[in-house]
């Protein structure tokens, strides 16, 4: 298990160069940033040049790129356009974010797990159906759909709840931006669950259980649902990477200040600074999200051993 | 499914286990409707500002929204009129147009108790006209003498550290000198990037940054930044226009439409910019809350004329062809839904008549006449090469849906479905490169926003040769001996007038069509009365009482 681990970790750092050298590229390629500097006035030739010097932006690429990571390896993430050191934006940012994740990823699992187990175990019935019909009402409705509407009627009509979170964005007031970032996840969370369920009641060791006189609620959750987790774990393990760099738009319907915003941001004013370092941070978390969800695995099915 | 049991009630009973379940954590949510409004505190919507909030390097309209409520400079623009009035400036004169005295009140201070003198507007222009503090917004001070030594055009190192133009006389005194004759120059002054720092912005920067110090109506409480400034009142503002209420808390939005929501959910009291999907349903929801009135900005078409399939006199029966073949009235009804007005002239109505706003200066050329457009078009030759393209930046601002209108309108008049066709750059910042690298092969838009209530703002910046903003590259020898000599009229009357004329050349060769004026938007909750717009649309704050 130990040198299994630390072989994925020693993998990463290939993957995390490429990647940021990836995202680099495709902002430098998005051309000049800093003419838009100036809004709609022409900017004067003279300070954009001497703008362009400071940020290195008059180096060539792979210059720009290696005097970067040079910063990055020093623990200093470059500044945003307006002055800001880009590691205080992630201060701000990335706790927001994580607690939105958080609400999100309870509220998928909890929910998700209960249904999909709840109609897996009754196939074909009324339950199980009108499930599926609304979980696939639940994936073909886009965020911005829902989330306007619950905020909407939830925020104004009703008045239960603020339409917008305030900078603190404390645990509370994230329930609701929560529950619609996490909503599609949901329905596959459910449909997933479903699935492995059915496939795996009518598995050997299930009958065993049953031959054993086991109780239904003991067979249920120590060996039915507990090997049905794998694909479920693996699907929330990949998600909660793209919950946080997704929750772009659920950020802005509800304002929440958080990673999406910045990097909505980074992307409008083309800052390399702060796109790449962004996402940097979510590629690692990424990945360490893939590393904990193999390790997982050994301890859902015990067939299942790391060298 | 239970009867009797009214749906709402479920959920408000589902909800509030929701809310039960989370008053263990820090929660405010549950309420709703307040907000956590303050006694007399306005909650206001703002953007997060693009550059550092030095005053002359802001030059968006959300950080000088701030800049506004701190400072006070020399001149202040009536926020009803835009008349230039004395703000700091007790007197401002001048016998030649080109060398000015300025002397400033009696008793005018900083918040943290420093006097304003001289020396506080003469080393705040030095800091913002140097090269090295790369100020976005160092090209204000580009008709004081000595500009070329601080910030040479070419970046290299500066050779003086100071304006040679700019001379402490006494504490109250200075003198300018500029580089020429400049008549309407003391009505600049109101601009933001005038105003006079204290010495803590020298001694400390980065702690200024933090929390600005000026010297205007409020003073800044605290700022973290990307989230919310909340500003109060100060009580011992020593001019004449203190603030009618306690303070107001800008709290930054990532999206209108969010604020918007906010308003109608009365977490919000102020958006001063009503989102575009919302236009259709704001005077039912707001009524007489909802403000629409003209600002300081127009948007045109401008030519490329550095390009010869477009330039020249030759061209411009083609160029006012395509401008008569624009509906103007029919898109800014159908698309902007009356939030702009169809342009007739190259300035804008907030300069109203006194300042130079002429409609219909245009003519014929900006009247939609389809039959004429056809015909000055055919003369011309056709459009270079049978077709034309409008570039435009698709990132922001929603351009594409009045630009295909645009096109719209000249292909119907055309009787051609491919004659016009929009080109979207993808961000901004290319679009600007696109422009400042002479890559435009067709018309592409362009908005002026005026950075001070004067004709000559429209004018000289835009079209005069080689300025600044003169995104097409038009050069003619007419209209700039007519603007030299209309910033050399000692008098208001006969400025105005040389400006006047110097636009009919801009009718005659129409370098840049005018579209539409820009009007600005704002919306307001029961708790506020009293607001208003200026020039710049943004609100005055200062006037506006709560409760």
């Amino acid at each position: 298990m130990g040198r299994y681990t630390l072989r994925r970790l020693l993998q990463m750092i290939p993957v995390f160069i490429g990647s940021t050298f990836l995202i680099f590229f495709m902002v430098y390629a998005l051309g000049d940033p800093v003419a838009a500097l100036f809004g709609d006035k022409a900017p004067d030739p003279a300070t954009a040049a001497r703008i362009r010097k400071d940020l290195y932006l008059d180096e060539p690429l792979w210059r720009q790129y290696l005097h970067y990571m040079g910063q990055i390896f020093s623990g200093h993430f470059g500044t945003a356009f307006n002055g800001r050191p880009v590691t205080e934006l992630m201060a701000s940012a990335f706790p927001v974010t994580l607690r939105l994740t958080l609400v999100a990823v309870v509220f998928e699992m909890a929910l998700g797990i209960t249904l999909g187990v709840l109609s897996g175990l009754r196939r074909g019935r009324g339950l199980d159906t009108s499930v599926l019909l609304l979980t696939l009402v639940v994936v073909s409705v886009p965020t911005f759909v829902s989330g306007t509407v619950l905020q909407y009627l939830f925020g104004v009509s009703w008045g239960w709840a603020r339409p917008s979170v305030s900078p603190e964005a404390p645990l509370g007031e994230l329930l609701l931006p929560g529950v619609v970032l996490g909503l599609v996840s949901l329905a596959y969370t459910t449909r997933l669950t479903r699935t492995s369920i059915v496939e795996n009641a009518r598995a050997d060791y299930v009958r065993t259980a049953v031959a054993k006189g086991l109780p239904r609620h003991r067979i249920v959750t120590r060996h039915l649902l507990r090997n049905s987790l794998i694909p479920v774990v693996t699907f929330i393990g990949t998600d909660i990477g793209a919950l946080m760099g997704g929750a772009i738009v659920t950020e802005r319907i509800f304002n929440i200040h958080g990673v999406g915003y910045q990097l909505y941001q980074g992307i409008l004013r083309q800052n390399s600074p702060t796109v790449v370092g962004f996402v940097t941070i979510l590629v690692i978390v990424f990945l360490l999200a893939n590393l904990l969800v193999d390790l997982l695995y050994a301890v859902l099915d015990p067939r299942i051993r790391y060298a | 499914m239970r009867r009797g049991v009214p749906y709402s009630l479920r959920v408000r009973r589902t909800l509030s286990v929701l809310c039960v379940s989370a008053v263990a954590l820090p929660l405010t949510a549950c309420g709703g409707g307040d907000g956590g409004a303050e006694p007399g505190v306005i909650r206001s919507s703002w953007g997060d500002p693009p550059n550092p909030l030095e005053p002359a390097n802001t030059n968006d309209v959300q950080g000088g929204k701030v800049l506004d409520m701190i400072f006070r400079g020399l001149k202040r623009y009536d926020p009803r009129t835009g008349e230039a009035k004395n703000a700091l400036a007790d007197r401002i004169e001048s016998s030649d147009q080109r060398n000015y005295t300025i002397t400033l009140k009696k008793g005018r201070r900083f918040a943290n108790g420093e006097k304003v003198t001289a020396a506080s507007f003469v080393d705040a222009w030095n800091y913002g006209a140097r090269i090295d503090h790369q100020q976005r917004n160092a090209y204000f001070f580009e008709y004081i003498e000595g500009y070329d030594k601080v910030h040479p055009a070419s970046g290299g190192a500066p050779t003086a550290k100071t304006l040679s133009g700019l001379r402490v006389k006494d504490e109250r005194t200075f003198t300018v000198r500029l580089t020429q004759k400049f008549s309407t120059w003391p009505k600049t002054l109101g601009y933001n990037a005038y105003v006079p720092l204290p010495r803590a912005f020298f001694e400390d920067h980065a702690a200024w940054l933090n929390k600005p110090i000026g010297n205007g109506p409020y003073r800044v409480r605290s700022y973290t930044k990307g989230s919310v400034m909340k500003l109060r009142a100060w009580e011992g503002y020593p001019g004449p226009d203190k603030a009618r209420n306690k303070g107001v808390d800008l709290r930054v939005y990532t999206d209108n439409n969010t604020a918007y929501t906010d308003l109608q959910a009365g977490n919000l009291d102020l958006v001063d910019d009503v989102p575009a999907q919302q236009l259709k349903f704001v005077r039912s929801d707001l009524g007489d809350r909802y403000l629409n009135q003209p600002a300081g900005i127009i948007q045109t078409l401008t030519f490329p004329m550095y390009d010869r399939a477009w330039s020249g006199p030759a061209k411009a029966g083609l160029r006012r062809g395509i401008s008569m073949a624009i509906n103007r009235a029919q898109i800014t009804e159908r698309i902007f839904h009356g939030t702009r007005t169809p342009a007739t002239d190259w300035t804008s109505p907030v300069l109203r008549h006194q300042g130079g706003y002429r409609p219909g200066l245009c003519g014929g050329a900006c009247r939609y006449d389809p039959v004429r457009a056809r015909k000055l078009i055919k003369a011309a030759g056709g459009l270079p090469g049978g077709r034309m393209t409008i570039t435009y930046n698709a990132d922001t601002g929603s351009h594409k849906d009045w630009v295909d209108a645009v096109c719209n309108s000249v292909n119907t008049v055309l009787r051609s479905d491919r004659a016009c066709v929009g080109r979207p750059v993808g961000t901004f910042a290319d679009y600007r490169n696109k422009m400042a690298g002479k890559k435009m092969t067709g018309p592409f838009r362009a908005g002026w926003q005026m950075d001070y209530p004067l004709i000559q703002n429209f004018l000289q910046p835009l079209y005069y040769t080689g300025a600044s903003s003169n995104d097409g590259h038009f050069s003619d020898t007419g209209f700039d001996r007519l603007v030299n000599q209309a910033n050399a009229a000692s008098a208001d009357g006969p400025a105005i007038a040389g400006f006047q004329d110097a636009e009919k050349i801009l009718a005659a060769q129409m370098p840049a069509i005018p579209l539409w004026y820009q009007n600005g938007s704002a919306g307001y909750s029961r708790r506020l009365s009293q607001v208003a717009l200026n020039q710049f649309s943004v609100p005055v704050y200062a006037q506006i009482r709560v409760g």
